[in-house]
C-alpha cells in the first residue's frame, strides 16, 4: 500500500508533528512518501526512519497558504493508498482539498488508526468517540501528539519537482501574533484559567507558572466570554479548541460540559477549584480544593524548586 | 477587540459594483447544542435523547458575516442545509435575521462520507446560483471542518478557511483568516468560499418583525435525487459510536498546602514535570 504523506511547517523548518505522521505509517506497513509544500523541510524529512522518498515540490504557489492552488500541484503526487496529513487548520483544509480533487473520502482528526485501517476519532468535541473503516482510498489527518514519532536515521532520496498553479488567495497584509506565547494546540503543558480566576488581570499569575515549566496558558469559554482581555485564540473547549497535553491544569473552572470535551483527553489533569462539588474534579487525576490566590504561589514555588 | 471597519465603508459606493449580481449562500448545520449531554445507544449516538438542537455555532458566524455582505454589496442571500426535517426550523430561524430564500436538501447525514456530503451541497449551491459561499470551519457534531474546503474544490472557488471577519473591497472580497503564524488579510474574487472561525463581531438576535416575517417564507424543499447527485455508496462505513473512556477515579486533596504533595505525584506518579 502507498502512504503518501504531507509534511507540516513551522515557519521553515519542518513541525515535528511529520515525525508522528511517518511513526504512524509505518505501523500501518506500506511505501511512505513524503510531500514537503514548497520544499520546506525536505532535508529534515528525509532523515526519519521508514521514509522511502521525499518529493519537494517548489514552486512560487508556495509562498502563501492557498489550499486551491497547494492541492493542485500535490494531488497528483498522491498516491493510490492512503494520505495523510496533520489536523492542524491547514492541515485539515489541504486534506479536504486533495480528497476532493482524487474523488475519495477524508477523515479528520484521527487519534487511532491500526492495520486494518479501522480508525478511531472523537466526535462531538470528545463527548463520544466513532470508529470507522475506509473501503478503499481515502485521505486522512491525525491529531498532534496522540502518535509515536518516527526516530531519525533514515536517509531518503529527495526528487524535486518544479510546479506551481495559479494562486487566487492574495495575501495583503500580515497581522503578527497579538503574543508571543505558546499556541495551546500545540503544547505538551497546559494552565488554563476560568472565571473563578475574578479578573483577566489575574491571568499574569498563570502565565508566571507557564513561564516554569515552559507550558501554554489557556481558558475556559465562561472567562473568554466575560472579558476582551482573554482571546478566543486562548479558549480550551467545544468552540475552541480541542486539546491532548500530557499535562492540564485548570484553575477557577468549574468544568461545564463544553470545557470537559475540549480537554478530557489530556493525560494527566490537575484541578484547583474552591468548590469541592465542581464538575472539574470528575475528571481531575488529582484534584486541589483551594483559592487560586492561596495555590498557586505555592505552585509557581514548587515547580521553580524542581 | 481590534475591529476592522471595511463593512461599514461608504455602502453607496459599493452598491454600485457589486449589487444586482452577487448572490451569497451560506451553509447551516443543525447540531446538538454544545450544552447537550451525547447519548450512545446501540452502538450509535442517540439523536432521539438529544435535549435541544441549535444553528451549529460557526455556522452562526458565517450567517452573521453573510448578512453583513448583503448589507453591504446588495444580492440575495440563500441559506442552505442538508439534514433530516427538524433543520428546517434553523432555517426558519436564518430567515428571521434576513436571509431572503432558504433551500432544505432533506437527507439523513450521519451515515454519509465526506464526498457525498460535498456533492449534495455543491449541487445545491449551484441550483440557488451563488458564487459566493460562508460556512463554519467545522461542524460541532462531527468536528471535521471537510466541507468548506471540499465543496470550494468541486466549484473551483477561492477557498480562504480560518476567517474571523470578511467585508467588500472592489469588486472583490478582503478577508481576516487565522494562520499558523498569526493572521493576516487577503483578497479573492468570485467563485469565493470562506470558512468562518469564531469572529470579530456580535451575532445579530431577531426580532419579533423579522420572527413573524419568517414564519410566512417558504422553504424550498429537495432531495439528493431532485438536484441530481448520483450518492453511490458511503466510502467510509461507521462501525461504532461509544462513549468516551471513563477515566478512573482521582485524589482529591484538601486545601493549598496539598500543593507540594500534588507536584511530587505529577513527578513521581505521573512523570509528566
Amino acid at each position: 500500500m502507498d502512504i503518501t504523506i504531507i509534511a507540516e511547517s513551522n515557519g521553515n523548518e519542518l513541525h515535528p508533528v511529520t515525525s508522528q505522521l511517518v511513526g504512524a505509517a509505518s505501523t500501518l506497513g506500506g511505501t511512505v512518501t513524503v510531500l514537503c509544500p514548497g520544499g520546506i523541510g525536505e532535508k529534515e524529512a528525509s532523515e526519519i526512519s521508514g521514509v522511502a522518498k521525499v518529493v519537494s515540490l517548489k514552486g512560487d504557489c508556495f509562498s502563501s497558504f492557498d489550499s486551491g492552488a497547494w492541492s493542485h500541484v500535490m494531488t497528483p503526487h498522491c498516491g493510490d493508498g492512503i494520505v495523510m496529513g496533520s489536523s492542524s487548520p491547514s492541515g485539515r483544509e489541504l486534506a479536504a482539498q486533495i480528497a476532493s480533487k482524487m474523488g475519495v473520502p477524508v477523515v479528520q482528526d484521527l487519534t487511532g488508526i491500526d492495520n486494518g485501517l479501522m480508525m478511531t476519532r472523537s466526535i462531538y468535541s470528545g463527548k463520544a468517540v466513532e470508529t470507522s473503516n475506509a473501503s478503499g482510498s481515502c485521505v486522512i489527518t491525525l491529531r498532534q501528539n496522540a502518535f509515536e514519532a518516527a526516530s531519525l536515521g533514515g536517509s531518503a532520496e529527495v526528487v524535486t519537482v518544479d510546479s506551481s498553479s495559479e494562486v487566487s488567495v492574495a495575501v495583503k497584509e500580515a497581522i503578527a501574533k497579538a503574543g508571543e506565547r505558546l499556541d495551546v494546540s500545540e503544547a505538551d503543558i497546559i494552565i488554563s484559567g476560568g472565571r473563578g480566576m475574578g479578573d483577566p488581570a489575574n491571568f499574569s499569575h498563570l502565565n508566571e507558572v507557564a513561564d516554569i515549566i515552559g507550558a501554554a496558558v489557556g481558558a475556559s469559554r465562561a472567562a473568554v466570554d466575560s472579558w476582551d482581555e482573554i482571546p478566543h485564540s486562548m479558549q480550551v473547549g467545544q468552540t475552541g479548541k480541542t486539546v491532548n497535553p500530557s499535562l492540564y491544569i485548570a484553575v477557577g473552572i468549574s468544568g461545564a460540559i463544553q470545557h470537559l470535551a475540549g480537554m478530557r483527553s489530556s493525560k494527566y489533569i490537575v484541578a484547583i477549584n474552591k468548590d469541592p462539588d465542581a464538575p472539574i474534579f470528575g475528571v481531575a487525576d488529582y484534584g486541589i480544593v483551594a483559592t487560586w490566590e492561596e495555590a498557586l504561589p505555592s505552585l509557581r514555588d514548587e515547580l521553580a524548586n524542581l | 477587540m481590534k475591529r476592522l471597519s471595511w463593512v461599514n465603508l461608504d455602502r453607496r459606493i459599493y452598491s454600485r459594483n457589486v449589487r444586482d449580481y452577487m448572490t451569497i449562500a451560506v451553509l447551516l448545520k443543525q447540531v446538538p447544542d454544545t450544552t447537550a449531554k451525547i447519548a450512545v445507544s446501540g452502538g450509535r449516538v442517540d439523536q432521539s435523547s438529544v435535549a435541544k438542537w441549535s444553528t451549529s455555532p460557526y455556522d452562526e458566524y458565517a450567517l452573521e458575516y453573510a448578512l453583513q455582505l448583503k448589507e453591504a454589496g446588495g444580492g440575495d442571500l440563500v441559506a442552505i442545509t442538508c439534514g433530516p426535517a427538524r433543520s428546517s426550523k434553523m432555517l426558519t430561524d436564518a430567515a428571521a435575521v434576513g436571509v431572503d430564500s432558504m433551500l432544505h436538501v432533506v437527507a439523513d447525514t450521519s451515515e454519509m462520507d465526506s464526498t457525498q456530503i460535498q456533492s449534495i451541497l455543491a449541487a445545491a449551491i449551484k441550483h440557488c446560483g451563488a458564487e459566493i459561499i460562508l460556512c463554519g470551519k467545522q461542524a460541532a457534531d462531527t468536528n471535521s471542518g471537510s466541507t468548506g474546503p471540499g465543496v470550494a474544490s468541486l466549484l473551483g472557488a477561492s477557498c480562504v478557511g480560518m476567517v474571523s471577519e470578511v467585508g467588500i473591497e472592489g469588486d472583490g472580497f478582503i478577508a481576516q483568516r487565522g494562520i499558523s503564524s498569526g493572521d493576516e488579510r487577503v483578497v479573492v474574487s468570485k467563485p469565493c468560499l470562506f470558512t468562518f472561525d469564531k469572529g470579530l463581531t456580535e451575532l445579530r438576535r431577531p426580532n419579533v418583525k423579522g420572527i413573524m416575517m419568517a414564519k410566512k417564507k417558504v422553504i424550498e424543499s429537495v432531495s439528493a435525487g431532485d438536484l441530481g447527485v448520483d450518492l453511490g455508496e458511503s466510502g467510509v462505513k461507521i462501525n461504532s459510536h461509544a462513549p468516551p473512556p471513563e477515566k478512573p477515579p482521582g485524589q482529591k486533596f484538601e486545601g493549598a498546602e496539598s500543593v507540594p504533595t500534588v507536584v511530587a505525584k505529577l513527578r513521581e506518579e505521573a512523570n509528566v514535570i
